[in-house]
């Protein structure tokens, strides 16, 4: 694990919560897309060295983790912001005009989707069908969902998690 | 169990729950205490009920008085009126034309509809196992490992003529029959619920509102295969269904319904795991999704072998969606005959469709095969919105193709849809209106199979990029009517060419709009102007000098000085400088202003 940022793993939390979970999958068949799943959610996102971590512990070439980390949209290599904003762009959302929302969001946020505000509040992503297609357009906030959209909602239902920030 | 006088039934489908349901059931808890009727009235929170419009929806039960958009200040009234002294809410109930409805299947939107798959959904709490099996559950597993042989079982599936709901529609009971026959141990049950199709979210239904339906169907084709695990590959997008059937799956291992230990006193045992997807929508083809659960990139491969014979890590796999499964506890109880009773000659029993767009109700129905497109979008859909006219349904997703008003009289199977050019897929019917341009909605599945193309075959992987290009030129006013001749000739060579069913089915949206929307791409190329006035390129506002009264309002508001013209006389806007923004198209209180 020879990372240069130097963390402290021995005073890491996450990195024995990492540990828990790698010994619950170790040995498993196709224990490699459940182990990253646990590793995101501990730390937001795939660093290096947890790759590196789970090729070890799991017996799996460290190619064959990075295949699978960048083959799968929901596996992210960049941190991102503390709320995802996943904007539905499903068949739905988008013949009840998603795309006019996703502007108003790119307006308000002053990014594009797949990038993370100066602030390291907010990440945009487009999502596939949520499923929630009576209450198009949805887009989902961390966990919580929003339906029936217009342009003109986004800067409120913004305000109110910059507000919670403040 | 004690008795209740009254249910209160909670929608807590996905519709529902975004729409705040959950302080509506908070707000109905605490009045029923403040009331002293916690001991007379329950409140459960169920699996979608179907109109996500309505959302969120509570039904009392036993009258089955329907409310919609309720909120949680509504909650003391239903109590105090309608719990304590018997008079439902009259606000609160949907209107229809003709007066305010009380009950749920006085609306349309349920009349019609034959539900099997959904059974239980929206009636039962889907976190009751209890429930499930007060409803009949698990009654068919017991049948069948106690009375039936394995032999008999595949044939009871076969006789019924189920038929695959995800997409492709092929004979369940010959697939379990091929899985039975073929050599190898141990053998494997898949649970198929990565339910990609944009539109389509029965599936999410079903394991949201009545997980041990699913769970139980497994089991069943465990039995009739030899198998003794499963496996539900869920995608990540639905974690309210993996948390529902994480609890489902404990519930029936603490009853001795899965596990290692036989049931209901035979040797036949049965397990069932869950894998959760990560965002690729090609795992729903089934090689790329045992690809994915062995652990690696869900990418498919060429079939033959099928998965009946060669599946996960290399042994004999049957492998069904969400829905098909849940038809397998009613065939088993009520009898192949029965089942194959209902839909037409080669598409037997029901098919779940979820219903959205431009459409007054939607939601999720299920009606028996062969209903008519009419009948879906007008009777139970209750037509277009905003008195606009009906243009196309969309049908299958970004596998399938549009259906016209020529085919409003089209019966829904497998055979009619498919010489109709389109497929039933997974049942995603998005409901279009004028004001849809059917060649932005090719753009727009095509780049939607573009990006989601797994990059391991030619055709698909280049093939569908260039077929993208060329709408992109169509949509921005570029193209040529070589484009078109070579856009048609690409999306053959795509259909023939592909590895596997995303490839194979990607130029149907753009093959069937072609076909019953020529006149709309031609528009676009040689006239330079969008019908429905969607694509911005080709947009163009007009003033109708007749209706402007030279208010003077649009010359205000816009933002790049395009309009001008005298007070009280006609304006006019120079295309030159017009950003096509629209904001003097909204603003304009005379309906002056055209947009084409």
């Amino acid at each position: 694990m020879g990372c240069a940022c130097a963390r402290d793993h021995a005073t890491d939390e996450r990195y024995e919560r990492l540990e828990a979970a790698l010994k619950e999958w170790a040995g498993r068949p196709g224990a490699l897309i459940p182990a990253l799943h646990r590793a995101q959610q501990i730390f937001g996102y795939l660093p290096e060295d947890v790759m590196i971590r789970i090729a070890e512990a799991l017996d799996v070439r460290l190619a064959e983790v990075y295949g699978v980390a960048t083959f799968y949209s929901f596996f992210s290599l960049k941190p991102r912001g503390k709320y995802t904003i996943g904007l539905c762009l499903g068949t739905a959302c988008y013949v009840n005009g998603a795309a006019e929302v996703l502007a108003a969001l790119e307006e308000a946020l002053a990014i594009r989707p797949g990038e993370t505000t100066k602030d390291g509040l907010f990440s945009l992503s487009v999502t596939r069908c949520l499923g929630a297609c009576g209450l198009a357009p949805v887009m989902t906030v961390g966990e919580e969902v929003y339906g029936r959209l217009t342009p003109a909602k986004i800067p409120g239902i913004l305000a109110r998690y910059r507000e919670k920030e403040a | 169990m004690p008795r209740y006088r009254a249910n209160v039934l909670v929608c807590a489908g996905a519709g529902c729950l975004s729409c705040g349901c959950r302080p509506v059931k908070e707000a109905l808890l605490a009045e029923i205490d403040r009331q002293g009727l916690a001991g007379e009235i329950r409140v459960i929170e169920t699996g979608c009920v179907g109109r996500c419009d309505l959302g969120p929806v509570v039904l009392v039960y036993p009258e089955g008085v329907f409310y919609g958009r309720v909120r949680p200040e509504d909650a003391v009234e239903i109590v105090r009126e309608h719990l304590l002294k018997g008079r439902p809410v009259e606000r609160l109930l949907p209107e229809k034309e003709t007066g305010r409805i009380r009950e749920l299947s006085e609306l349309d939107f349920f009349r019609g509809q034959v539900r099997i798959a959904l059974r239980n959904v929206g009636l039962i709490d889907p976190t009751s196992i209890e429930e499930y099996i007060g409803r009949d559950g698990y009654a068919a597993l017991a049948k069948v490992v106690t009375e039936m042989t394995p032999e008999r079982v595949i044939e009871e599936v076969k006789r019924s003529g189920l038929r695959g709901r995800g997409g492709a529609g092929f004979p369940t009971g010959l697939k379990w029959e091929l899985t039975a026959k073929a050599k190898g141990e141990p053998k494997y049950v898949i649970c198929n619920a990565d339910e990609g199709d944009p539109g389509a979210f029965m599936d999410r239904s079903i394991l949201e509102g009545d997980p041990h339906s699913v769970l139980e169907a497994m089991a069943i084709a465990g039995y009739a295969i030899g198998a003794h695990q499963g496996y539900v590959y869920v995608r990540a997008e639905y974690p309210l269904a993996v948390e529902r059937l994480d609890h489902a799956i404990d519930q029936a291992r603490a009853y001795g319904l899965l596990g290692r230990e036989g049931l209901f006193g035979t040797d036949f045992f049965f397990d069932v795991e869950i894998r959760v997807g990560a965002g690729a929508f090609v795992c729903g083809e089934e090689t790329a999704l045992i690809a994915s659960i062995e652990g690696h990139r869900g990418e498919p491969r060429p079939k033959p072998p099928f998965p009946a014979a060669a599946g996960l890590w290399g042994k004999p796999t049957v492998i069904n969606n969400v829905e098909t499964y849940a038809n397998i506890p009613p065939i088993i109880l009520r009898g192949a005959d029965w089942f194959a009773g209902i839909g037409t000659e080669k598409s037997k029993g029901t098919k779940v469709f979820a219903m959205a767009g431009k459409v007054k109700n939607t939601g999720l129905i299920e009606v028996p095969m062969g209903t008519t497109l009419r009948t879906i979008v007008f009777k139970l859909g209750g037509g277009v919105p905003e008195g606009k006219e009906f243009k196309a349904a969309q049908v299958g997703g970004p596998s399938g193709g549009c259906l016209t008003a020529a085919h409003l009289d089209l019966p829904m199977d497998y055979e009619s849809l498919r010489d109709a050019g389109a497929m039933m897929g997974s049942g995603g019917l998005i409901i279009m209106d004028t004001s849809t341009c059917m060649v932005d909605v090719a753009r727009f599945f095509l780049e939607f199979t573009q990006d989601e193309s797994c990059g391991r075959c030619t055709p698909c992987r280049i093939g569908t990029k260039k077929m993208l290009e060329i709408l992109d030129k169509i949509v921005a006013g570029e193209g040529t009517m070589e484009d078109l001749a070579v856009l048609e000739k690409l999306a053959g060579m795509v259909k023939s060419a592909s590895l596997c069913g995303l490839g194979q089915s990607a130029p149907n949206p753009v093959l069937s709009t072609l076909r019953y929307f020529r006149d709309e791409y031609e528009a676009h190329i040689k006239e330079k102007r969008c019908p429905a006035g969607v694509c911005r390129a080709l947009l163009r506002y007009e003033i109708d000098p007749e209706k402007c009264t030279g208010c003077g309002l649009c010359r205000r508001v816009c933002p790049t000085g395009a309009i001008t013209g005298r007070p009280k006389e006609a304006h006019a806007i120079d295309p030159a400088l017009c950003a096509k923004c629209g904001v003097c198209y909204a603003k304009c209180k005379f309906g002056a202003i055209r947009k084409q």
